[in-house]
């Protein structure tokens, strides 16, 4: 490596290193930063990483302080989400490592790339239940893509270097870096490798020929042909190659909760979501189709309902997936296609034609046109439904929105109509509340023109709003929208339908006034609690230079539907509730 | 259909590749019969042999989860070509000056060795295939068995099968 080597292109005011120039462990962790590029590096200081923060003291690099290292790694998961570049998170070992734990497992089940850095206690006393001493790679060891534990200062650019081709490429996910105290401060000379070599590790990119072929033949014979396109579409960028195959090919496209964002929902082809909370039409194409092909979505058990045997009973199964452990692992797949999803649709173009899909196609937009997602509109009390629709209505879609775990969850992806990829960002696979907000923080610093929308429920916003403060103290323009139905909402709705209405530790009325809250912080907060209110507040809010707090007081007793009960076929759709 | 099968795994002998493995197996509820790890031809490479029971498609997902880990270089399913499979057996039992020749008796068939002679029992080594290790082992129990390790089932394949990773 020269001396330019070790300068990033875009950042020419920072120092360039020489090669073999003598650091200490953590001056290269930072030059290795520098080196991948990092924009923001989200984390929270303690005695096992001072050696770490002291490096970064006047150095070059972002770092952002959230209030709990669990609002680090969301906000670092939300700019990852929002950009497709790894987020960087430090944390302090023992308990600011597992502070960690539940963002690294969010990121993991969804496949977002971080690479995290925790301190550890020094090597002499590890093993020795010293203070602040927790095996985190032990811990994490389940949900991370690999993580390292780094004996040597010597192994230290290597490692790193290794991180984050690991943590970005094939099938995205987490890797943690755990680094003792004394390596750190330990001497060494600086090489940061050009390129990794992991004899393990070798990601498929390019699909396998003869089953392209088979693909091929598969779409010409098809007559009722359905894509189910997931997150995968979206990680690997390839919204625009899923837009062309399906116009190309007139083939119905359902999103997986995943990948909403991946396919415009204004299109005509577009089915929204399936499964538990999807829509008629999503769910009766799969029930119906004679061909589902699953593009970068794996068949969980919101989809099938845990069914897997009676899941799109009429149709063959293609699979498109850069992970071959998740090809046939929930569905029998007739054509498995492994490699990346981006790649695989570029290919598929040049192949494709188009088949006999007119009557197919004709039948699904009837099914959507005749059964939207329906709610009972009232003008005298807000529908949390309605929030959402003021959202969509006054932004078209075009807004990066995040959103925590629970009904609100649900209705953003009923209502609101995601156009761009990247723009819906949610805690999918592990369903973690209190992600929303700080996920929206991170979405916010990488996209600081676009408009970023935080909803979440008045349950997980108080798992995580300390973050208000960063938000003040980086004054983002982020507007935190909280449906707030005074309760735990998808628990109640569950207790009413599965234990006759016993609910039990559901209220959340004790809460803290959310406008007084906000202005405690330095923030702009409002309230509405009617329709009338809710559309001039909003007004008011999008119209505010800075960020804004707005509690939507709604009704607490709306449920979301469409429903299929877990363990139930998605032919058994309970539509709604006439009583409300 | 639960069969059992013998999956050879060839790692990267680093610390922690153990753990990994072993928790890939619980995590994802996948059985672990036996274990058995130690050096490979190649230096800086440990092979991993493991005996686990399931039906076809469950081993299949062992598999590629086991090749997703990053140390893990080379994954294959032995029990699906011709192949040597081996256990080591210690089985202490009780005897009396009166029995011992009784119990060399049926060692000897086995070619099993006595390893080591003590006032009230004998050690006796055995190597072979599982199924010849619990006949020893039935034929022993009459007289009392003191204490027991086997070593799990190492194995490869006949011959110069590759198999496919
Ligand atoms: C960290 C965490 N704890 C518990 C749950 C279980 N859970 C799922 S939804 C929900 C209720 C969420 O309530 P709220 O945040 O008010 O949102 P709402 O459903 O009312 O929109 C709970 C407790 C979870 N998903 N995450």
């Amino acid at each position: 490596m020269s001396a330019e080597a070790a300068m990033t292109a875009t950042r020419k005011n920072i120092p360039p290193v020489q090669q073999g120039e003598v650091m200490s462990g953590a001056e290269i962790l930072l030059r290795c930063l520098i080196l991948e590029e990092t924009e923001y590096i989200f984390g929270y200081p303690g005695g096992a990483v001072l050696p770490v923060y002291d490096s970064l003291y006047q150095n070059h690099l972002n770092h952002i302080l959230p209030r709990h290292e669990q609002g680090a790694i969301h906000a670092a998961d939300g700019y990852a989400r929002a950009t497709g570049k790894p987020g960087v998170v430090f944390a302090t070992s023992g308990p600011g490592a597992t502070n960690l734990v539940t963002g690294i497992a969010t990121a993991h089940m969804d496949s977002v790339p971080l690479v995290i850095f925790t301190g550890n206690v020094k090597q002499q006393l590890i093993g020795t239940d010293a203070f602040q001493e927790a095996n985190i790679t032990g811990i994490t060891m389940p949900i991370t893509k690999h993580n390292y534990f780094v004996r040597d200062v010597k192994d230290l650019a290597r490692v790193v270097k290794e991180a984050f081709t690991i943590a970005t490429t094939g099938r995205p996910g987490p890797v943690l870096v755990d680094i003792p105290k004394d390596v750190n401060e330990a001497k060494t000379e600086f090489h940061y490798p050009e390129k990794v070599d992991l004899r393990g590790y070798n990601p498929t990119i390019e699909p396998n020929y003869l089953q392209m072929e088979r693909l091929k033949d598969a779409v010409k014979a098809a007559r009722k042909p359905v894509i189910l396109a997931g997150g995968g579409v979206v990680s690997s960028g390839a919204e625009k190659e899923l837009l062309a195959f399906a116009e190309k090919t007139q083939i119905p496209v359902i999103t997986t909760f995943m990948g909403i964002s991946g396919f415009p929902r204004r299109h005509p082809l577009c089915l929204s979501m399936p499964g538990m909370h999807g829509n008629y039409a999503a769910n009766q194409a799969i029930l119906n189709c004679d061909l589902l092909i699953g593009i970068g979505a794996r068949f969980d058990d919101r989809i099938t309902m845990g069914r897997t045997r009676e899941f799109a009973p009429n149709a063959r199964i293609v699979h498109i997936d850069i992970d071959p452990a998740e090809i046939a692992k929930n569905v029998e797949t007739m054509i498995p296609i492994v490699g990346d999803v981006k790649h695989v649709l570029m290919r598929a173009l040049d192949k494709v034609e188009k088949g006999d899909t007119e009557e197919w196609v004709r039948q699904v937009s009837e099914w959507r046109e005749q059964h939207p997602y329906t709610y009972q509109n009232r003008d005298d009390v807000l529908k949390p439904q309605r929030v959402i629709e003021i959202l969509n209505e006054t932004t078209r879609g075009d807004a990066i929105v995040t959103t925590d775990v629970g009904q609100h969850q649900m209705w953003v992806a009923q209502y609101y109509e995601f156009q761009h990829s990247r723009s819906l960002i949610s805690s999918g696979g592990l369903g973690t509340m209190g992600f929303g907000f700080p996920a929206a923080i991170g979405a916010q610093l990488a996209h600081p023109d676009k408009l970023v929308i935080s909803v979440s429920g008045d349950g997980g916003f108080q798992m995580t709003m300390q973050e208000l403060a960063l938000v003040k103290e980086l004054n983002l323009p982020l507007k935190i929208v909280i449906i707030n139905n005074k309760c735990l909402g998808m628990v109640r709705q569950w207790q009413e339908i599965f234990y006759d209405n016993r609910y039990s530790q559901i209220d959340l009325s004790c809460a803290p006034d959310f406008v007084k809250l906000a202005e405690a912080f330095g923030i702009k907060g409002m309230r509405a609690v009617s329709p009338d209110e809710a559309e001039k507040v909003w007004k008011e809010a999008m119209e505010h230079d800075g960020p804004a707090l707005i509690d939507f007081v709604v009704e607490p007793e709306e449920n979301v539907y469409p429903m299929v009960a877990p363990g139930s076929t998605l032919d058994q759709m309970v539509m709604g509730d006439d009583n409300k | 259909m639960t069969e059992r099968h013998t999956i050879s795994i060839l790692v990267n002998d680093q610390p922690g590749v153990l753990a990994r493995v072993a928790n890939l197996f619980g995590q994802r509820g996948f059985n672990i019969e036996s274990i058995t790890v130690g050096q490979s031809e190649e230096e800086g490479l440990s092979r991993m042999i493991i005996v686990t029971s399931g039906n076809e498609q469950t081993v299949q997902q062992v598999m590629k989860q086991l090749h997703k880990l990053i140390d893990v270089i080379k994954v294959q399913q032995l029990s699906a070509f011709p192949m040597v499979a081996r256990e080591l057996v210690l089985i202490k039992v009780e005897a009396t000056p009166q029995n011992r020749t009784e119990i060399s008796g049926i060692v000897e068939p086995f070619r099993a060795s006595i390893v080591d002679v003590g006032p009230q029992s004998l050690m006796i080594q055995a190597t072979g295939d599982s199924e010849k290790v619990d006949a020893l082992i039935q034929l022993l129990k009459p007289y009392g068995i003191k204490q027991l390790c086997r070593t799990g089932v190492t194995a490869m394949t006949r011959g110069a099968i590759t198999a496919k990773v």
